[in-house]
């Protein structure tokens, strides 16, 4: 026999060196993303207009005045100086409610995505790696549960527990935690196959040190994209909501009521119905954004 | 020859799905304290089966359906999970086969191979990096700090290999399971990876179970082997004396299937279909004296 020393000088002599690659660090990989800095840095906008709302509006959105009404955006003919995007049929400023319509959206996009998330993943886990009889019981659940048509649900819902921010809340928990439950208990059932699980196993490793090292982390990016993809959701289920009246009191601005508002008289101040579309519809876009570059950020192989 | 490091008795096994049919016929073999013992055999023939029995990581369809195996006088078979458990990542550790799938691809190296030194072996975090690195020093890998600090994605293959085995070998098991660690490699890298496999284990004085479909590497590495058709160990010796003169008309059969680079023109023979016909025989054979046990 050969003496190991001289086999592994002979070893080191045949190495190839790889070439040479140093990860960059995530945030630099998001800052050079153009879509993910416009996108974040609008819900960044987002979140400190809704923050300084009090400072920041530059009228009381509440504050009525009929001989102002319908009076249309600065740069139209019959504009007011003050009121940058006009007012509405009772002659309140439309650009303080927009900015204090951000409060309950961004509540709602952040509280009710993130319980929901919370929830469905947890479940959707256990399902997914517990397998058997739990993964049969969730499973069921989530197939009657998802059988409901949501928009009468959240109705129902609402119409039980009463109007309010806390209802609009429970709503969208109790209705989209099946979404992060199916997609994150199939994504667990996939990674539990993998070499690198078994592996873990072979490794002699506990269930939960394999369940939060080797198959948590590559649920996340997906788990990352459905969250923020949620958040848009609940964004416009808030409207909806607000729409038809069943979400805050009508003396809180939202967007929802602003276009429920604004569809009346959408004829003589059609400003007035798209000024809260437009910041839905950008919110929306920008949650959906920033979620698909975070998913490609995180996930090693997608990057670069 | 030295002490039993592990033995396997007349291991059976099953394959709940096609109709109870047998994977593993009455398995039996040992290996010695320090010994490499290489288990041949084309695929299908369980091979792999006898590496994930030991380490308790059976596909739900297949069953173990008799038979012991004894690592360090306890039955692992018998073991509850927990105390396999105890016994998997410290005493026994695994070189997994294709290194291209045996990495988790969201975490860095570093996190990977310090996982077991932190929970088998009891490391603190910064103890367990030095020792990563230091291994991955023994393991011939010039720039650790940056092998470290990578994600497995951007390791060549032999690269991963050598990570994979810098793991399994640095936790100072008493046995190390191969199963095909050179399979997914090309042949240069393949050599390599060899070289540094029985260097390591002459070094740490480990027992290995190398898990291989071909004859040539296992004849390189393998103190001793057994040969492996259909479930059914048909030989069994020292490499160098099933190879000077194999017993078994399959053996023969496997040898002569071995590229000859020295006589390029020489070809390549198939398994004769009579030597087929012979080992079907004698595993039909097998399996009616084994349902007559069973009955009478």
């Amino acid at each position: 026999m050969i003496p190991s020393e001289t086999l592994l000088d002979r070893a080191a002599v045949e190495l190839q060196p790889d070439t040479e690659l140093r990860p960059p660090s995530m945030a630099s990989r998001l800052m050079r993303d153009r879509k993910v800095v416009c996108a974040g840095g609008f819900i960044l906008l987002l979140i400190v207009l809704a923050l300084g709302a009090p400072w920041i509006a530059p009228k009381d959105p509440l504050a009525q005045n009929l001989l102002l009404a319908t009076v249309p955006p600065a740069g139209l003919p019959g504009s007011e100086p003050g009121y940058l995007l006009g007012t509405d049929g009772l002659g309140r400023d439309v650009l303080s409610r927009v900015i204090y319509g951000t409060r309950v959206s961004l509540t709602v996009a952040f509280v009710a995505a993130g319980l929901a998330c919370l929830i469905g993943s947890l479940l959707g886990l256990a399902a997914g790696f517990l397998g058997s009889a739990i993964d049969a019981l969730i499973s069921r659940l989530v197939d009657v549960w998802m059988a409901f048509p949501p928009v009468l649900l959240s109705i129902l819902l609402v119409a039980i527990l009463g109007t309010g921010l806390h209802s609009v809340i429970t709503a969208i928990v109790v209705i989209d935690w099946t979404r992060f439950c199916r997609v994150v208990r199939t994504e667990t059932m996939g990674q539990a196959q993998m070499d690198y699980v078994v592996a873990a196993r072979a490794m002699g490793f506990s269930r939960s040190a394999i369940l939060f090292r080797e198959i948590f982390p590559n649920v996340v990016p997906v788990l990352i994209a459905l969250l923020t993809l949620e958040m848009g959701i609940a964004v416009v289920v808030e409207a909806i909501l607000s729409f038809v009246g069943l979400s805050v009191s009508s003396d809180t601005p939202t967007w929802g009521g602003m276009i429920a508002e604004g569809r009346q008289i959408v004829h003589e101040a059609w400003w007035v119905l798209a000024a809260p579309l437009a910041a839905l519809f950008a919110t929306v876009v920008a949650f959906n954004q920033v979620g698909d570059g975070l998913a490609r950020s995180l996930d090693p192989v997608l990057r670069r | 020859m030295s002490a039993l490091r592990l033995a396997i008795e007349a291991l059976s096994a099953i394959s709940l799905r096609d109709g109870n049919r047998p994977i593993l016929r009455r398995v039996s073999l040992a290996i010695a304290v320090g010994e490499v013992h290489g288990v041949v055999g084309e695929s299908g023939a369980g091979k792999s089966t006898i590496a994930k029995a030991i380490l308790g990581i059976i596909p739900s369809q297949v069953r173990v359906a008799g038979g012991r195996i004894t690592f360090e006088g306890r039955d692992l078979l018998a073991l509850s999970t927990n105390e396999l458990r105890g016994i998997l990542g410290r005493d026994i550790a695994l070189v997994p086969q294709d290194p291209s799938t045996a990495f988790n691809p969201s975490r860095r190296i570093d996190a990977q191979m310090t996982d077991g030194l932190r929970l088998k072996r009891g490391f603190s975090a910064k103890e367990a990096r030095m020792r990563a690195r230091a291994l991955l020093e023994e393991v011939q890998i010039r720039d650790p700090e940056r092998v470290l600090n990578s994600y497995p994605h951007q390791l060549s293959g032999g690269m991963r290999q050598r990570v994979l085995i810098a793991a399994a070998f640095g936790l100072e098991p008493k046995l190390v399971i191969a199963d095909e660690p050179t399979t997914a490699l090309d042949v240069t890298v393949q050599k390599q990876i060899l070289r540094l496999i029985r260097a390591l284990q002459e070094r740490h004085g480990t027992s290995v179970l190398f898990v291989s479909h071909d004859l040539g590497v296992v004849a390189k590495i393998c103190d001793r082997l057994s040969v492996l058709y259909m479930g059914k160990v048909v030989e069994q010796g020292s490499t160098a004396d099933v190879l000077a003169a194999p017993s078994n008309a399959y053996t023969k059969a496997l040898l002569a299937a071995n590229p000859r680079y020295d006589r390029p023109d020489s070809g390549l023979e198939p398994t004769p279909p009579e030597v087929i016909a012979a080992l079907r025989a004698e595993i039909a054979a097998f399996d009616r004296g084994a349902r007559q046990a069973e009955h009478g």
